[in-house]
């Protein structure tokens, strides 16, 4: 008889199981990479103290410093300003338990540092076919390799740190089939956010979505990153891709990837990832690629998200109310030329090398506009590296930008980069929350080429204009 | 190790009826700075009880008294967001010790039976009867799934696992640590 069709995840779960789940319990699943960083590990090694026990995997652990790390410019070797003793406590914390527990860390003196999901790929520590973890939820990222890759609690951290084994039941699955071809001035972004939009912030849950059809396949593997990043976003447990040509291309040669014979061994099991053709899913949902318009959010919820050149809907129900109140924003009322604070170019989502490339082609030749303003950091000491080489610094630079060192800065606002209560900015991280960005902030959340258009316009603006026209010229 | 067996929580219901309700609302990031548990009750919902100066906002949460056990009946896909389990911790040293909702975000749904903070998902039509029970006394029977709340009772499933650690007070780390030799023996045959 032959075997059933699988699905991309179900052949990554498969090949994880140590004990298979039973009614009365989960599945215990085993972990190829544990990813930590500074804010969610620190009461997991306490755990593990507390009980006497030690890393099972030290080898298979990998951490940096990311989310309480200032941002600010500095002079080499000079040490990081933190924006409170708390927060500086927090990474000595974790230099201190890596180094007990003889845990890679990407710390201040490596030049790997940068935010947990953009190192992972970058270093070639995230493969296909892997099961990933880390203490956040948008490790998801990661999943853009074929890889199944979830965020997990603090309590998980110390499961897997001590036994290198999570207890999992296993999720349902959703493919997210996406036709047709992105059109100019349109990217990842608003892809995933159009794809949010159609899902809802809850439509994904229990789910891990597979990401599939020929506007996916088209995409680069940071643009992958992009749309598998914020899965989190619709609720889903994690979001993949099946590994193909620009897959491996991508790894190849990566620091941490094999490496000559090995990597064509590696290459041949990796092209075995994709779900069988009869595999069957428990929910699909498809898209247009070509109908899509740059997309902007216009709520508290990045499900609140609409073409960048429409107005918010008429509320129908009071979560819609309160969320157009909290922005200041009214329906039927046009988002372009609203005029903004600042703009934030990072994050996990678009920090990459590509994003920030993206951004820099809009604002070459042009000017954050007087009173607005801009932060661009990378996703990390690499990425900062690389676009210091080809100069984009300086667009930024000279454009009025701040170009900063690498971290997840004002994403989530809590190493002292953040906007000031009533300020709109324009972000291209992953989160509008009330909040999230400071107190009182309102965030909208875009594109890279959107994001560097509104600070360009000193508001809300539609990047085709400025990306027409250069073409035109 | 075993932990404290919780088999009922009988406590004022409190009332939060937002939809989408994100960890960032439950404790803003800003309070993430913390290398260890506990006295997290003030950042709990920080930001609706409080200005930025630090002066009280006329919120409901701010009518009842920190540390109180309290039942939190919430809105739909509550806990979405961000995988801090700082969030449970901190809801739990606010006071409450269950949440009641239509379906809660699966990490948040995770940490919180972990942390003895038991998640009750009820249907739309029980969820609405219980929402008009602000400030009126509500009892959860963990090990049979049930809540009744005046002469509303409601049904509730838990994830099997989660509830034989909530009713029996076992311990996940002991239950994983356990299974010790099937590890070593699945980390052998991928070795070899």
């Amino acid at each position: 008889m032959p075997s059933p069709a699988r699905t991309l995840f179900d052949k990554v779960w498969d090949a994880h199981v140590v004990t298979p789940e039973r009614e009365d319990a989960p599945a215990l699943i085993y972990v190829d990479l544990h990813l930590i960083h500074e804010v969610t590990s620190p009461q997991a090694f306490a755990e593990l103290d507390a009980r006497g026990l030690s890393v099972r995997r030290p080898d298979l652990t990998y951490a940096t410093l990311d989310h309480s790390t200032p941002t600010t410019p500095r002079a080499p070797g000079a040490r990081p300003i933190y924006a409170s003793p708390a927060a500086r406590h927090q990474v000595e914390t974790m230099e201190a338990n890596c180094r007990r527990h003889a845990i890679r860390l990407a710390g201040w003196d490596s030049p790997d540092r940068g935010i947990v999901h953009v190192i992972g790929p970058e270093l070639g520590l995230t493969q296909p076919g892997q099961t990933i973890v880390c203490g956040d939820s948008h490790t998801s990222t990661n999943g853009a390799f074929g890889a199944l890759a979830v965020g997990i609690g603090t309590t998980e951290v110390g499961h897997v740190l001590a036994s290198q084994c999570l207890l999992q039941r296993k999720p349902k699955t959703m493919r997210v089939y996406v036709d047709g071809e992105l059109r100019v001035g349109v990217g990842a972004k608003d892809l995933i956010l159009a794809i949010i939009a159609e899902l809802g912030a809850g439509g994904a849950a229990g789910h891990v979505i597979e990401y599939a059809g020929p506007a996916i396949e088209a995409l680069s593997m940071e643009e992958r990153m992009t749309v598998c990043n914020m899965s989190i976003e619709a609720g889903a447990r994690a979001g993949l891709i099946a590994p193909d040509e620009i897959t491996f291309r991508y790894l190849q040669g990566r620091a941490h990837a094999p490496k000559g014979a090995a990597f064509e061994a590696a290459k041949a099991r990796w092209a075995q990832l994709r779900s069988d053709a009869d595999a069957v899913f428990d929910g699909e949902v498809r898209l247009d690629a070509s109908r899509l318009a740059p997309m902007i959010t216009w709520g508290d919820s990045p499900d609140m998200a609409a073409p960048v050149d429409s107005s918010p809907p008429a509320p129908s129900s009071a979560k819609m109310t309160e969320a157009l109140a909290y922005m200041g924003f009214k329906p039927g009322e046009a988002l372009l030329g609203e005029k903004i604070d600042a703009v934030f170019i990072g994050s996990c989502t678009n920090a990459r090398l590509s994003d920030l490339r993206e951004a820099a082609s809009v604002m070459a030749g042009r000017c954050v506009k007087a009173g607005v303003r801009m932060l661009v950091v990378p996703g990390s000491e690499a990425v900062k590296r690389a676009a210091e080489a080809e100069g984009l610094d300086a667009i930024f630079r000279t454009a009025g930008a701040e170009w900063r060192e690498p971290g997840c800065s004002m994403c989530i606002a809590m190493n002292g980069d953040s906007g000031r209560p009533g300020e709109l900015i324009v972000s291209t991280s992953n989160r509008n929350f009330a909040g999230r960005q400071g107190q009182g902030v309102r965030t909208v959340l875009a594109s890279p080429a959107t994001a560097a258009a509104s600070a360009v316009a000193g508001a809300i603006a539609d990047p085709r204009r400025i990306l027409e026209a250069s073409h035109a010229q | 190790m075993r932990n404290e067996p919780i088999l009922t929580i009988t406590a004022p219901a409190f009332t939060l009826p937002e939809a989408n309700v994100d960890t960032d609302q439950i404790i803003p990031a800003r309070f993430l700075t913390t290398t260890t548990r506990g006295a997290l009750g003030e950042a709990c919902f920080h930001d609706w009880r409080f200005h930025g100066d630090g002066s009280k906002k006329a919120h409901r949460l701010n009518d009842i008294a920190q540390g109180e056990a309290r039942i939190l009946v919430a809105g739909h896909n509550f806990g979405c967001g961000s995988s801090r389990e700082h969030a449970p911790w901190a809801l739990k040293d606010f006071g409450f010790r269950a949440v009641v909702t239509t379906r809660s975000a699966d990490i948040f749904r995770s940490n919180a039976l972990k942390n003895g903070l038991v998640i009750c998902e009820v249907d739309e039509a029980a969820h609405a009867a219980l929402m008009d029970r602000d400030g009126l006394e509500m009892s959860i029977d963990v090990a049979a799934g049930n809540i009744t709340a005046g002469n509303i009772t409601a049904r509730f499933v838990l994830e099997p696992f989660a509830r034989t650690c909530l009713i029996e007070g076992v311990d996940p780390m002991g239950y994983i640590l356990a299974q010790g030799e099937a590890i070593t023996r699945f980390e052998a045959g991928r070795a070899a």
